[in-house]
């Protein structure tokens, strides 16, 4: 499970930093969610993989460790809330710039 | 327990929230509040001051949860001073902004208050993870006051400071997750205690987690090869944020220190990222040289101005075993203030000089020049580190300190460099005018933000003596990591 779980995160990362390097601001933008949503499920793993354990101490004779899952909350909402900022400041910028490069470069027939 | 410690973060976050609750758009209403709250913030935080430099270490715990299970804020003299600096700071500031600024756009007063609250919560705090939701709180805040105002080149620089910022904070997490993963904890003492013990592959992990928060940090301090976002961003912001954002780079300065200084200057990791840091340092004051002789405009040479100062800092902190942070505290404090300074008078220059704003064209007189030209003069006088200003000092005590000669040249090049951009800068500005101007003349508000920042540059050579004195004693609690890990977590260590 280890390797499956290191897998999803390595391809998430990879795919994120690709798009992140992209010229136009829509495929930056995914390019930043899956880069978070990488580093999400290697935080959720720092606590270290165990599959049907409960997170509460007493309940469980090897409970799963409850802080990644606290942290994971944290940083989902944080993700979230700055993408949604990122998205309205995309969309100004190509309101106000006519076009959605991430340098404000007019169009220069379709190429990306 | 005294309760004043979290009062730093408490009332810019109350001011905040009463601002945005104001929707009525009554100016003078918010104007009041935010100007208040930052009196509040500066008696409090020279209260604070105090108390660290008498009783050594405050540790609050949030909710009366033991460290290092729970979140501390720590007070030390460090993190006293720069509270303290960031109040003496934010209230010239947000006077300037208060003139008129304030009202191109929405919750401009909000935004301000939560900006400190992040700020000082990254200041105070004594946990990793919280610095990172702090490093949040302070960033979001900084994409609002970053775009106020309207404009395309605005919003293109606003854009690349974003999305430089989410990435930043994607490795912050990453190197969060490492460190969690390998000494399982995030309070920074407990962290500093034990990453000691950590031995093969766990230590080449806390490592790499280190060198990825240097990373961080860099983006935050403007460092080479991460601070091309810093002049757009500076010199597009209105100039109250601009003056705030002064702050912001010596935010990530304090955090490379911080952690620097508790676990990484002796033991099995001492000086892990030293050299790299120094080089890059050195990089950074380099091309800030050329940016500031390079800059076409009197915004983007003032930005850097700003990473000429973080090169400096940077370099003196890489440079040894904490040898130097006692000039580099004081120049951090004199580069901040005047540096802010100069972003009021940009702005005033700016508007002085109508159609053309800040370029370095001829143009038209600036109206009431005479009085600018010399806040001008003194600023520029500092800025560099000409005598008799503060800047002198503390490069002349960086130079002493910090006794390489590449360090010698870069800083004296960088000396150099400052005072031909500056002069040529004064003189286009100044001196090469076409005829009357038609620009607008500097409210006595705008006159009085700008003074109360300059004024403090002469304050600080007068009391330079005792100045670097307390810079000394912030320095030596610095280089005893052990007295502020047995304050978070207790006698057992």
């Amino acid at each position: 499970m280890e390797l499956l779980v290191a897998i999803i995160i390595g391809v998430l990362v990879a795919s994120g930093i690709y798009l992140c390097l992209r010229a136009r601001t829509f495929p930056v933008v995914m390019g930043l969610t899956l880069l978070s949503y990488g580093v999400n499920v290697f935080l959720f793993s720092t606590g270290g993989l165990k599959i049907n354990e409960v997170a509460v101490v007493g309940k469980s004779a090897d409970p799963t460790d409850p802080l990644p899952q606290a942290l994971v909350l944290t940083a989902i909402v944080i993700g979230f809330a700055m993408t949604a900022f990122l998205v309205v400041l995309a969309l100004r910028s190509q309101g106000e710039q006519h076009s959605d490069h991430v340098d404000g470069k007019q169009d220069d027939g379709g190429h990306q | 327990m005294s309760h004043l410690i979290i009062a730093p973060i408490l009332i810019p976050a109350l001011a905040g929230m009463l601002l945005l609750l104001e929707v009525r758009e009554r100016h003078r209403l918010r104007r009041i509040t935010g100007l208040l709250a930052c009196v509040a913030l500066l008696a409090v935080s020279i209260l604070l001051l105090r108390q660290a430099w008498e009783g050594g270490y405050t540790v609050y715990q949030l909710g009366n949860w033991q460290a290092p299970f729970g979140i501390v804020l720590v007070l030390d003299r460090l993190s006293a001073l720069m509270v303290l600096l960031t109040a003496v700071l934010a209230f010239p500031a947000l006077l300037y902004a208060s003139c008129g600024d304030d009202r191109r756009g929405a919750n401009f007063h909000g935004l301000f208050q939560f900006q400190l609250m992040g700020v000082n919560g990254a200041f105070l705090t004594g946990d990793l993870f919280n610095l990172f939701v702090f490093f949040e709180v302070l960033l979001i805040a900084s994409y609002g006051l970053a775009l106020h105002g309207r404009g395309p080149e605005r919003v293109r620089a606003g854009l690349h400071y974003v999305v430089l910022n989410l990435v930043g904070s994607a490795l912050f997490l990453i190197a969060l997750g490492l460190i969690y993963g390998t000494t399982g904890t995030l309070n920074m003492a407990d962290f500093a205690v034990k990453a000691q013990a950590l031995t093969g592959s766990d230590a080449t992990l806390l490592s790499v987690a280190v060198l990825l928060l240097w990373v961080v940090f860099g983006l935050k301090a403007a460092l080479f090869p991460l601070y091309f976002w810093l002049p757009a961003t500076y010199a597009g912001a209105t100039a109250g944020v601009a003056a705030l954002f002064a702050i912001m780079t010596k935010v990530g300065f304090y955090a490379i220190l911080r952690v620097y200084a508790l676990g990484f200057v002796a033991g099995p990791f001492a000086g892990l990222g030293q050299q790299a840091l120094w080089w890059l340092a050195l990089v950074t004051l380099l091309l800030a040289c050329i940016g500031v002789l390079g800059a076409r405009r009197l915004g983007v040479l003032v930005a850097y101005l700003v990473v000429m100062s973080v090169g400096t800092l940077v370099a003196s902190l890489a440079y040894g075993a904490l040898d130097a942070v006692a000039p580099a505290l004081y120049y951090l404090v004199h580069s901040t203030l005047v540096c802010g300074a100069l972003f009021l008078l940009n702005d005033l220059i700016a508007r002085g000089r109508g159609e053309v704003a800040d370029q370095m064209l001829a143009g038209p007189a600036i109206v009431h020049g005479g009085r600018l030209s010399l806040l001008f003069f003194v600023a520029a006088i500092a800025v560099i580190g000409l005598p008799p200003l503060s800047g002198f000092v503390g490069k002349v005590s960086l130079l002493q300190a910090v006794p390489e000669p590449a360090y010698w040249v870069l800083l004296l090049v960088a000396g150099l460099c400052g005072l031909i951009a500056l002069s040529r800068a004064g003189s286009t500005l100044f001196w090469r005018t076409t005829g009357e101007g038609s620009g607008l003349r500097p409210a006595r508000r705008h006159l009085l933000a700008v003074l109360a920042l300059l004024v403090l540059s002469p304050l600080m050579t007068v009391y330079a003596e005792p100045l670097l004195q307390f810079s000394q004693a912030v320095a030596a609690q610095l280089q005893e990591p052990q007295g502020y890990i047995r304050a978070v977590l207790g006698g057992d260590v």
